[in-house]
Formats: structure tokens, C-alpha cells, sequence
């Protein structure tokens, strides 16, 4: 793929100012897409924002419900519609990680509305654009950032693996159902990553033997090409006409 | 009628009160909205979200309290949020009936407005002294944000509950544009398009700029409906075309949709796709060009939406609608019941046995 099959593809990515989600802004920048970045951090946006001007830092949290709408409006004020989302942000639930039967039972649910509920209430929200980018050629794609976790059941990895694990079978399900609208919805698992997630889940790891997180983002960015297949362009065409 | 009190957008006994093409009344449930579309038909609908336009703020000069409701703009370029139409209200909020506010301070060009995070200004007042143009002088991300964190939706005073935002987007709710819910789509979820398309049908889009309903001042509400600005896709055009040729018939799920084909229609009933700004009043003597029926909320008269209704049918037809959905309690306003009005002076009728001479 070349880089300019991203040209124009608008691009919303969640938990955008570190580790993977950093990555896929640049990466995905890089090749031409307009992106718009969400994270809790005011600080942390503003940093990014300054690397990146291009695109649109939006500070929110996907844990939290009434970020939710805030978030999709913002996102669809500077995209003008959406294409392609990545619901990136997640969170470990206990740190450091302990077994299930002492994971606190609001550690658990924090885990759960960072990791699923979140991520189902942002798509819902902007399932129209989505939609609408399919009726206007476009190719739109959701991608939930998963992990090995979501599938071996690694002890001490509870919260997060079975937010995980119900994010990656809400994938499959959803991607079932919205066939007809022309949306796409895929989980990938993008490997062991060199990413401050990773540092706080296992702190003595070997960081030598994790993928880099900028590898793995050209790794999703070549996925979501794969999927555009030249739509998006047609999409895009039709965009300009309608918006000079 | 009774206004529907609570935000639930598919109530599950909602009903349908349902206009045929000779004025036959019929009462049905909402549920039965998909028995009446047919193979070959297009249904509408706009999927404009909803933004939260109610700004509460400062009116800095005098130091009074205000509501300002956004209503109007030029145009739904993503970057042309500095500008806006709005209407201003004096103390108080949605809570208060809007007839019985407090007028705001006397407004003046160049008066500034604080309203939570964002900082305007009154470039002009318009034909009524609350009715005003303003301008943002924060950056356009910021302008986002600001209506994104500090807006609320738009309400009235026969919904006690705050309005949450999502109680005003419809499933399908794409950019946020819209002033008011375009809430004859509230009846719209992704299973029924899943239906209508397996019926034959096909379903589209348009995106159009939903103004405010109502000011509670009478000589205010006669200026309504402002100018909407709104976008009909190639792919819509498209499918409007495709659906005059097979002599099927257009759906509008909403007044918003009629007023933008309408607008946008050439005389043989197609659409030019793209961007436009409806400016035009729908009312008995338009003569429609390519709607053919509207699934709409019931609309008392006197309002600009009841007034649209009159194009579809005559007034003997409304006026025994009204007395039907009042005998039968139908809810009004954006939480309650629908019509759908079939256009009795569709060509169908009036060329009957020779339909295809306008297609």
C-alpha cells in the first residue's frame, strides 16, 4: 500500500498521546489521514498538539459517560464525518496486577468501562457517521485494539483479560450485524508492545524482546488500508465536491 | 394534545396516525410504519445530529443572565461555527415555559456575551429585538468544545427531565448540525432499516440544519422556519433518481427532509445533490415536486410544521386529523405519536394511468 491511500481518510483514535495510540497518530498522519486524538490529559493532548498541529487533540475519558457525546461532537467538528475508529485507550484494572479472587470489584468495573463499555458507548455514537460514510463509497472500519489476553487466560491479567475478551467477541458480533450498513469492525491483537501500559504490567520485563509501538501501528494503518481499497478515495471525491 | 413528557424515543405503544392519498384516516401503532413502505420505495431521513445549543451565560453589559439558543447558520462547513443566528432569552431555563420568560437585557450590536467558556459578540439584531446575529471570537476548536462541554440540548418546559444529549441524537444521528432533534427519526433504529431494505426498499440520507420549533413569542415564531442550510449526497440523489425511474415513491421521515428535496427538487421531481440553504416556506399552495408521503410527529396548527403538513393534504383532511388524534389521545411534540401523510396531489393521482409521464 502506499502511503496516499490514507490521504484524506478521517481518523478518530482513543487514548492518542502514548504508547500505540501516539504511534497510530503519527503513523497514520503521516500517510495524508486527518486525525483527531482523544485522551484524559490536558497536558498530554497539548503535547501532542504541539508535535502534531495537523490534528485535533480532544481531551476525554471513554469511562465516562458523559464524555462520551462531547468527545463524537468534537470528533465530527473537525473531520467533518469519521471513516475509520480506533478505540485504542485502555486500562490494566489493578496495578500492579494481582489474581482475580483480590481484584477489587471496582477495579474490575473500571476495567470494564475503559476497556468495553467505552469503547461500545463511543462506536454507538458515531455509528451515523460511520453509516454515512458507507452510503456516501466510503469503507468506514472500527478497530478494538485487543490483545493475547483477550484469549489465554494469563493469571493475574483478570480484569483486563475478560474486558478483553468480551471487547473482542462485541467485535465479532457487531461486525455480524452491521454487514448490511457497509461497517466494518475488527479486533486486533497487535502483540507484547515496548509501551508505558506494558512497563506498569510487568516493570521487569525484557524491553529488547517487545515489538515497538511503532511497528505495530503500521502494522493496524496497512489493515485499515487493506479495508479502504480505494473506496475511500471515491468517498473523499465526493466529500470535496460537497464541502468547498 | 397532550405533550409527551418523557424522553423515550421509541415508546413502545407509540401510536401512527395514518393520512392516505384520498384523506382516509386510519389509526395504527408506530411498529406498523414498515408495513406501509412498499418495494421500490426510498425513505429519507435526516441524519443530522443534534447539537447542544443552548448556551447559558452573561449578557456582559448589563450583567444579566441569558440563554441564548443557536438557530441558524450560513452554512454546515465544519469550520464555519463562528457565526450563528440565535434567539436570546432573559433569566431562568427550559423549566419555565418559553412564553413565559423574561425578555433579556436590550441587546445591542457589539454587546458581548459570556456563555460558560465561550466569548461573543452581538454583530446585529435582526427583525426582533431578541432575535440576534452573533459571532464567536474563540478558535474554532475551541468553539467545539465550548458548545461540546458547556451547551445543553434545547428544551422545553413539557419535558421536566433535563434533557441528556443522547436523548436528542436518533440512531442514525451523524454530524451535529441540527438546532432541535430531527425527531421524526427518533422512530428509526438500525433493525428497522434492516427491514426496509428487506421490503424492497431502499434508505437514505440528507443532512439538514433543524431549527428551533418555537420562541414563545408569537411575532418571533412568524419568522420561523429560519434559512437551514443542508446536504444531499450524490449517493441520495442517486437513489431518488434511480426510485422516479421504477416509479416508486419518496418517504421524508421528518419536515426538515421535505423542506431540503423540496428545495433542492427540479421540476420532473429528481434532486441536485451537494449543499444548499432551504430558504422557502412549505405550506397549502406549494405544490410538492418530489415527496410523496411524510412520516411525521403531530404538529399543532399555527406552528410552521403543521403549516408544511397543509401541502400534503387539505385543511378539512388536517382538521379532522387534529379532532381524531385528540379523540384518541394522541402525544404531541418530539417524544410522542406520528402521522404520516400521504400527498394526495402526488402526480400518482393525478396522472393515474399514466404515471410515468412526469418520471
Amino acid at each position: 500500500m502506499s502511503s496516499t491511500d490514507q490521504k484524506g481518510l478521517r481518523v478518530a483514535i482513543t487514548g492518542g498521546t502514548s504508547g500505540l495510540g501516539l504511534a497510530l497518530v503519527r503513523e497514520l498522519a503521516d500517510r495524508g489521514a486527518r486525525v483527531a486524538f482523544i485522551a484524559r490529559h490536558h497536558a498530554d493532548v497539548e503535547r501532542v498538539s504541539s508535535e502534531r498541529p495537523a490534528a485535533t487533540g480532544i481531551v476525554g475519558d471513554v469511562s465516562r459517560k458523559e464524555d462520551i457525546h462531547p468527545i463524537a461532537i468534537q470528533v465530527l467538528g473537525a473531520l467533518g464525518g469519521l471513516d475509520v475508529l480506533i478505540n485504542n485507550a485502555s486500562s490494566l484494572g489493578p496495578v500492579p496486577l494481582v489474581p482475580l479472587a483480590d481484584t477489587d470489584c471496582e477495579d474490575l468495573e473500571r476495567a470494564l468501562a475503559t476497556n468495553l463499555v467505552g469503547p461500545f458507548r463511543l462506536t454507538k455514537a458515531l455509528l451515523g457517521s460511520l453509516a454515512a460514510s458507507a452510503r456516501e463509497g466510503g469503507c468506514p472500519l472500527v478497530v478494538n485494539v485487543s490483545s493475547d489476553a483477550a484469549v489465554t487466560p494469563y493469571p493475574r491479567w483478570g480484569a483486563y483479560g475478560a474486558s478483553k475478551a468480551a471487547l473482542h467477541h462485541l467485535s465479532r458480533i457487531w461486525s455480524e450485524e452491521l454487514a448490511s450498513e457497509g461497517i466494518r469492525i475488527v479486533s486486533i491483537d497487535p502483540g507484547d508492545m515496548d509501551t508505558p501500559l506494558h512497563a506498569l504490567a510487568v516493570p521487569d520485563a525484557d524491553r529488547s524482546t517487545l515489538k515497538s509501538p511503532a511497528i505495530a501501528a503500521r502494522e493496524i494503518a496497512d489493515v485499515i488500508a487493506a479495508t479502504g481499497q480505494g473506496s475511500a478515495r471515491s468517498a473523499s471525491l465526493e466529500r470535496e465536491v460537497v464541502q468547498q | 394534545m397532550i405533550p409527551a413528557s418523557i424522553a423515550t424515543q421509541r415508546p413502545r405503544d407509540a401510536r401512527l396516525l395514518v393520512i392516505d392519498e384520498r384523506g382516509a384516516i386510519t389509526h395504527r401503532t408506530r411498529a406498523d410504519f414498515q408495513t406501509l413502505v412498499r418495494a421500490g420505495d426510498v425513505v429519507v431521513a435526516n441524519d443530522a445530529a443534534t447539537l447542544p445549543a443552548s448556551l447559558a451565560g452573561i449578557h456582559v453589559p448589563t450583567g444579566g443572565t441569558v440563554e441564548v439558543r443557536l438557530a441558524g447558520r450560513d452554512s454546515l462547513l465544519p469550520r464555519d461555527v463562528s457565526r450563528f443566528t440565535a434567539v436570546v432569552f432573559g433569566s431562568g431555563d427550559f423549566r419555565t415555559p418559553t412564553e413565559h420568560r423574561p425578555s433579556p437585557p436590550f441587546l445591542r450590536a457589539e454587546d458581548e456575551l459570556r456563555l460558560g467558556p465561550l466569548r461573543a459578540f452581538v454583530l446585529d439584531v435582526l427583525a426582533h429585538p431578541r432575535l440576534i446575529e452573533l459571532r464567536f471570537e474563540n478558535p474554532v476548536a475551541d468553539i467545539w468544545e465550548g458548545l461540546a462541554r458547556h451547551g445543553r440540548p434545547i428544551q422545553y418546559a413539557y419535558v421536566p427531565e433535563p434533557l441528556a444529549i443522547w436523548d436528542t441524537w436518533t440512531r442514525i444521528a451523524s454530524l451535529p448540525v441540527a438546532f432541535e432533534a430531527p425527531s421524526a427519526g427518533f422512530i428509526l433504529g438500525w433493525d428497522l432499516i434492516d427491514v426496509l431494505r428487506k421490503r424492497g426498499a431502499a434508505f437514505a440520507t440528507i443532512t439538514h440544519a433543524a431549527g428551533i420549533s418555537s420562541t414563545g413569542d408569537a411575532e418571533l415564531d412568524r419568522l420561523l422556519p429560519l434559512d437551514e442550510p443542508y446536504n444531499i449526497p450524490a449517493s441520495t440523489a442517486a437513489l431518488l433518481k434511480a426510485c422516479r425511474d421504477r416509479d416508486g415513491r419518496v418517504i421524508a421521515i421528518g419536515t426538515t427532509v421535505v423542506r431540503a428535496l423540496e428545495h433542492a427538487a427540479r421540476a420532473n421531481g429528481t434532486v441536485r445533490s451537494g449543499a444548499g440553504t432551504a430558504t422557502q416556506r412549505i405550506g397549502a399552495r406549494t405544490r410538492l415536486k418530489c415527496v410523496d408521503a411524510i412520516l411525521s410527529g403531530t404538529h399543532e396548527q399555527g406552528t410552521s410544521h403543521f403549516d408544511l403538513l397543509r401541502a400534503f393534504q387539505d385543511d378539512d383532511v388536517l382538521s379532522r386529523m387534529e379532532r381524531e388524534a385528540d379523540a384518541h389521545g394522541y402525544r404531541t411534540h418530539e417524544f410522542g405519536d406520528s402521522v404520516w401523510l400521504a400527498n394526495s396531489r402526488s402526480r400518482r393521482i393525478e396522472h393515474e394511468g399514466d404515471l410515468r409521464s412526469c418520471a
